[in-house]
């Protein structure tokens, strides 16, 4: 889960790490008022999830409450990069002497978090990875001994601070590792964090993204409702709502099967056949003929899709229950689009004969069935090939 | 000879959680496939017996009466690492963890102390292991796979299946088939597999069935490469698909910015000369023409 800026540096604040002062505002006249009480020139930016954002013209200057009042009338409301924003933070604007970069992250292969800090911040790490290599300075964490303070004093050294600077530096990039593992993320980061006219600190920009797994020790949360989730589609938020995992595509080809891996291999076959997939959706396994149906319905609903392929392999997930699972949204709803089924595995014959009996042919090969939907769905999901109906 | 790696017909195993729906479902299928499920563990339910296997509250304790070295992990996300620092405190050295959505912070912790102790894990999120005809030690549909020659390690459950069948049907029947796991943060590695194959004489050719999300394909292809990897290795990757930024399934399963692309991951395969299927059916038929060439069928 994604944090907004505002929520990461609520938390940031409760750990000491020095933000610029500033607020959430959702009407223009809210962010005159920000302005106001600031009483310094700010900068106003969108609070939205996508990253780009201030290349995308979602940050702006203002010099005076009234510029304030006219940015946000400018951002609230629009969509930048498919986002609507919904809120601004007013923020002073401080003056950048040189832009830093600090993060806590997770390295999947060496199965530790990474602390990542570089000299060059204010734009993507991941950039700066490329560019300049020797720019990024990495620490991979040993979970036993954790990352200590002379951790972070040594991080400070290498990206090129002192005295007591390296000391002050230090100081905030152990707190965002506590919070990191108090908040169990898959990333904190402060980017650019600023090193001020003064020779202090300030974290200008902040990014936390939540472990879904580890949700449930983090309820506070619980009742946030994203941006991202309000724009569901009714077949993302009927799935989300049973369980199941879906994700939305851009073809017209619905897809139903059981297994992350086998599902993404069933869109990666039927493209290269040249058919496009319109979702992803894993029944998941073990599924019941109610799960069966429901992910059917689902798919069936999609307006796009114009021909639907169920592609089961039968391990604990039992072909009998998927059979049950069709012949009941046949019968609930009918099938206004033609629909191919592969189903192999655990009571295979049951299944068949199930869906045989019912006058629905069952193919056995993942590729001829893929085949098969793929020239259904060009023909424009009309009768010619349609197996069921 | 070892027909297989990492468990055999003399692993003694427990299950935890055995008394759950899963647990006590899979100990089943797993008795009757052969595998020696010595006790089982579930805290209160100390006592009582699950098809006829002994249930104690403590996995010390029936580790201890019954001489166990394995575990496999039925236990729920929020307790499951837990379950795993016990299994690893009375000396279990194999752990399979087919638990799902267990928080990454808590993998990390896991798989920190096992590698201090030289505990294999299996998984999380893991289908678990099999030696055909030997051991199996974890969810799978036991028909799907024959005694044989191709070493098998995976990411995922079901594609895993869907291949290993059509190299049973291709009359080359598996070594070991081994589901690394769908989580981000999982014990083995595609390197650490491919090593263990590598010494193991009943493996004549490897299957690694990649996705999406991280970097293990590539640090295998690497590792082939630059090791001059001497059996043949045929791959696949599921994923060419799959949007940036959007978990398919798995929680591992996710292209961030510009890592785990399945472009990526086939372009370092090819590199390092390991064959990459199109199509899952196809892993069998590129195996089958290797292991003409190399005389071994």
């Amino acid at each position: 889960m994604k944090l907004f800026e505002y929520e990461a540096k609520k938390i940031f604040a409760k750990y000491g790490i020095p933000i610029p002062k500033g607020e959430i505002a959702t009407t223009p006249a809210e962010a005159r008022e920000v302005a106001a009480k600031l009483n310094v020139p700010v900068m106003v930016k969108a609070q939205i999830l996508v990253a780009g954002r201030g290349k995308a013209g979602g940050i702006l200057f203002a010099d005076t409450p009234k510029e304030a009042e006219l940015a946000a009338e400018k951002l609230l409301g629009v969509e930048i990069k498919g986002v609507r924003v919904p809120s601004v933070l007013v923020e002073e604007r401080i003056t950048a002497k040189n832009e830093l970069y600090f993060g806590i992250t997770v390295d999947r292969a060496l199965r530790c978090y990474v602390a990542v800090a570089s000299s060059e911040g204010g734009m993507e790490i991941e950039e700066v990875a490329t560019r300049m290599p020797e720019k990024v300075v990495k620490v991979f964490i040993n979970p036993i001994y954790g990352f200590q303070p002379y951790h972070a004093r040594q991080v400070a050294g290498r990206i090129g601070y002192a005295g007591k600077q390296m000391l002050s530096l230090a100081s905030t990039f152990f707190k965002v590792y506590k919070l990191a593992t108090d908040y169990d993320v898959e990333l904190a980061e402060m980017n650019p964090l600023i090193e001020k006219t003064n020779q202090e600190f300030a974290a200008a920009d902040t990014r936390l993204i939540i472990d879904d797994n580890a949700f449930y020790r983090h309820r506070e949360f619980e009742n946030r409702v994203t941006e991202e989730e309000t724009k569901l589609t009714p077949q993302e938020r009927e799935a989300q709502k049973r369980g199941l995992a879906y994700v939305k595509l851009d073809g017209n080809i619905g897809i139903v099967g059981n297994g992350a891996g086998l599902v993404m291999a069933t869109l990666d076959t039927i493209q290269l056949y040249g058919g496009n997939p319109a979702n992803f959706l894993d029944v998941g396994g073990g599924a019941s003929a109610e799960k069966m149906s429901a992910s059917l319905k689902i798919v069936l609903s999609d307006t796009r899709v114009n021909a639907v392929f169920i592609n089961v392999l039968g391990g604990i997930t039992r072909c009998d229950e998927i059979a049950k699972g069709v012949l009941e949204v046949r019968k609930q709803v009918g099938f206004a689009k033609p629909i191919v089924i592969r189903l192999v595995g655990t009571n295979e014959e049951e299944g068949r004969h199930i869906l045989t009996e019912a006058g629905i042919h069952v193919l056995s090969s993942m590729e001829e069935a893929a085949e098969k939907v793929v020239e259904m769905a060009k023909a424009g999901g009309s009768n010619g090939y349609g197996y069921i109906r | 000879m070892d027909m297989g790696i990492f468990v055999d017909k003399q692993t003694r195993a427990i299950v935890q959680a055995i008394t759950g729906e899963q647990g006590s479902f899979h100990t089943r299928l797993m008795l009757d496939y052969g595998t020696k499920i010595v006790a089982g563990v579930t805290p209160g339910k100390g006592g009582t017996k699950v098809h006829d296997v002994p249930v104690y509250d403590t996995v010390k304790e029936a580790a201890e009466k019954h001489n166990a070295n394995a575990s496999i992990i039925f236990v729920p996300a929020p307790f499951a690492a837990e379950a795993a620092f016990e299994a690893m405190e009375a000396n279990l050295k194999t752990i399979v963890m087919i638990t799902e959505h267990i928080p990454i912070k808590d993998a990390i912790r896991v798989m920190a102390k096992a590698k201090q102790l030289g505990t294999i894990v299996i998984g999380p999120n893991t289908p678990g292991i099999i030696v055909p005809g030997e051991c199996k030690l974890g969810i799978m549909p036991a028909h799907v796979f024959e005694r044989g020659i191709v070493g098998i390690a995976s990411r995922s459950g079901t594609l895993t299946y869907e291949i290993a069948a059509g190299i049973t049907v291709a009359d080359l029947g598996q070594s070991t088939c081994i589901g690394l796991g769908g989580d981000p943060i999982i014990g083995l590695s595609f390197v650490e597999t491919l090593k263990q194959f590598g010494k193991n004489d009943q493996t004549k050719a490897v299957a690694l069935i990649g996705e999406i999300g991280g970097n293990l394909e590539e640090l295998a292809a690497a590792f082939i490469a630059t090791e001059g990897y001497e059996k043949p290795v045929v791959a696949y990757v599921a994923g060419r698909t799959a949007p940036p930024g959007k978990r398919m399934g798995h929680a591992g399963a996710i292209v961030m910015g510009r890592t785990g692309t399945a472009r990526s991951k086939i372009e370092a395969f090819s590199k390092a000369g390991v064959q990459v299927a199109e199509m899952p059916s196809e892993v069998a038929k590129i195996l089958s023409q290797r292991l003409m060439k190399e005389k071994y069928i």
